[in-house]
């Protein structure tokens, strides 16, 4: 079942066209890696699968229907993102794990909380920490750790540990893996070849705004 | 000027002098000023005396409506002038007509339904120009904030939406340090008042002969409305302005 569908997309800002007639098809439970120099447009194509951004021409379904038929938060729960350039906010790492609860009007899960922290190698008391304290390492975890607490179909990550040391990348491709395993939809954007190689079963490779090569891995 | 509040035209004369000072002054420094010095007190002469006439012909119309009208062109004014400070803002004429109207219509209700002051022209207009004015300023800080945030705090805003939050979770610490910004200069001044200076209208009542003891009651008053309009202007207009920012997709624009 085609889950993400793009049919001709093409973004283009201030007169630069950054995606240019982008088609694809992406099934439930797919795993995507995605490849392409500095500029080719990765980060732009996800923010666009992210409905942060619009195509300028093309449209994008999710489940058969149009992006527009839908409304833009239901889009977004079921379409977890995970930026470039980690960003935490408020004061404490607590303010940021609870803020998906608190816009779902929920209350924290702090088993989940915790599960997702071990699963990551953080020790829980980072609960507390000013996130300004926090390594590069440790914000793209909490990042991600935040994307996770409720569990996306589909999971967009752009260059998620790319600050990471070996060890802490294993772990993160594992708890990835683990979640494509059970149904979630990935499309990862890295500049590691050998990660993007391991577990996806697709490759996509963008050059200048347009797909070059689809490759199937597995 | 001995019963204060008279001061007659010649020893305004006498005082002209005090403007010679500075005339020399800038000519043997070679600071240049001289001309910029004879516009500015030629310029604030003929304004003073051209709102001197109007407001003695204001005062004498003891019609309500003649009050009101004035006030809402006051207040039109302050928002055309906030409204130039965002001009990213969809609405802002209108935003900052509600916001300052709003916010001074309930500051003057408290104020007449205290008794501290009477619907008469020559209260109600010193008073509603001080008020409308500082909330003019305050939401020309909220607007140049707001704008400068969403620029600089894109990735933030973007995160939260990204996280499934609806436009106004995701920029609420916005709103909030936007309304800040507007209200800190009225409560900066407010907490030095007559530490640092004599605020205006107390000296000049002073000098009018009011008593300083009775000068402080008006002063506190004063302070006291400057906040509350600032304080409720500020925070509509930085709720009803933040949607701009955003398109019908919910979606940050550029
Ligand atoms: N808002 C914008 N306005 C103008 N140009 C933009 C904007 N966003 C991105 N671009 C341009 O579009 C191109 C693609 O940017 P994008 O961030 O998608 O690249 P990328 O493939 O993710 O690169 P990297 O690997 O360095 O992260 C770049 O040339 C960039 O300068
Ligand atoms: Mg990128």
């Amino acid at each position: 079942m085609t889950l993400l569908e793009l049919q001709n997309v093409s973004y283009q800002s201030k007169n630069k066209e950054i995606l240019k007639n982008i088609s694809l098809q992406i099934d439930r439970g797919d795993y995507l890696s995605i490849v392409g120099p500095s500029g080719s447009g990765k980060s732009t194509f996800l923010k666009l699968c992210a409905h942060l951004l619009s195509p300028t021409e093309g449209e994008i379904f999710f489940k058969g229907k149009d992006f527009r038929e839908y409304s833009p938060l239901e889009l977004r729960r079921k379409i977890a993102y995970c930026a470039q350039t980690p960003c935490l906010f408020g004061d404490t790492v607590a303010d940021n794990l609870s803020f998906p609860y608190l816009i779902r009007k929920q209350k924290v899960d702090l088993a989940r909380v915790e599960a997702l922290f071990s699963s990551l190698n953080l020790n829980f008391e980072f609960m507390k920490k000013d996130v300004q304290s926090l390594s590069g390492g440790e914000k793209q975890r909490i990042v991600l750790i935040r994307t996770l607490l409720f569990k996306p179909e589909i999971l967009l990550l752009d260059e998620v540990s790319s600050a990471l040391d070996v060890t802490n990348t294993l772990l993160v491709e594992k708890v990835i893996s683990s979640l494509n395993q059970t149904g979630t939809t990935v499309l990862w954007i890295t500049h590691d070849l050998e990660q993007s190689r391991k577990y996806a079963h697709k490759l996509l490779t963008l050059d200048n705004g347009k797909i070059k090569a689809e490759e199937v891995l597995r | 000027m001995n019963s204060g509040a008279a001061i007659s035209i010649s020893s305004l004369f006498m005082a002209s002098s005090l403007v010679i000072v500075s005339l020399l002054f800038s000519y043997f420094q070679k600071l240049g000023l001289e001309k910029e010095t004879l516009i500015s007190v030629g310029r604030a002469i003929i304004q003073l005396i051209i709102v001197g006439y109007i407001l003695e012909y204001v005062f004498g119309q003891k019609s309500p409506v003649f009050t009101t009208l004035l006030l809402v062109f006051m207040t039109f004014n302050a928002a055309y002038n906030a409204a130039k400070r965002g001009k990213r803002i969809r609405n802002g004429l209108l935003i900052s007509f509600v916001s300052i109207a709003i916010g001074a219509t309930i500051t003057l209700s408290v104020l007449l339904l205290s008794g501290a002051i009477q619907y008469e022209p020559f209260q109600i207009i010193p008073i509603g120009g001080m008020i409308i004015s500082n909330a003019m300023i305050a939401l020309g800080l909220c607007y140049r904030r707001l704008t400068s945030d969403f620029k600089d705090k894109r990735e933030e805003v973007e995160a939260k939406l990204a996280l499934g939050a609806d436009i106004l979770p995701a920029s609420l610490e916005i709103i909030r340090d936007a309304i800040r910004t507007g209200m800190l200069p009225t409560i900066d001044s407010a907490k030095t008042l007559g530490i640092v200076a004599l605020p205006g209208m107390m000296t000049g009542l002073i000098l009018a002969g009011v008593s300083p003891v009775m000068a402080i009651r008006y002063q506190i008053m004063v302070t006291f409305m400057m906040l509350s309009t600032t304080a409720i202007a500020s925070f509509i207009a930085c709720y009803l302005a933040y949607r701009t920012f955003f398109n019908q997709r919910k979606q940050l624009m550029n």
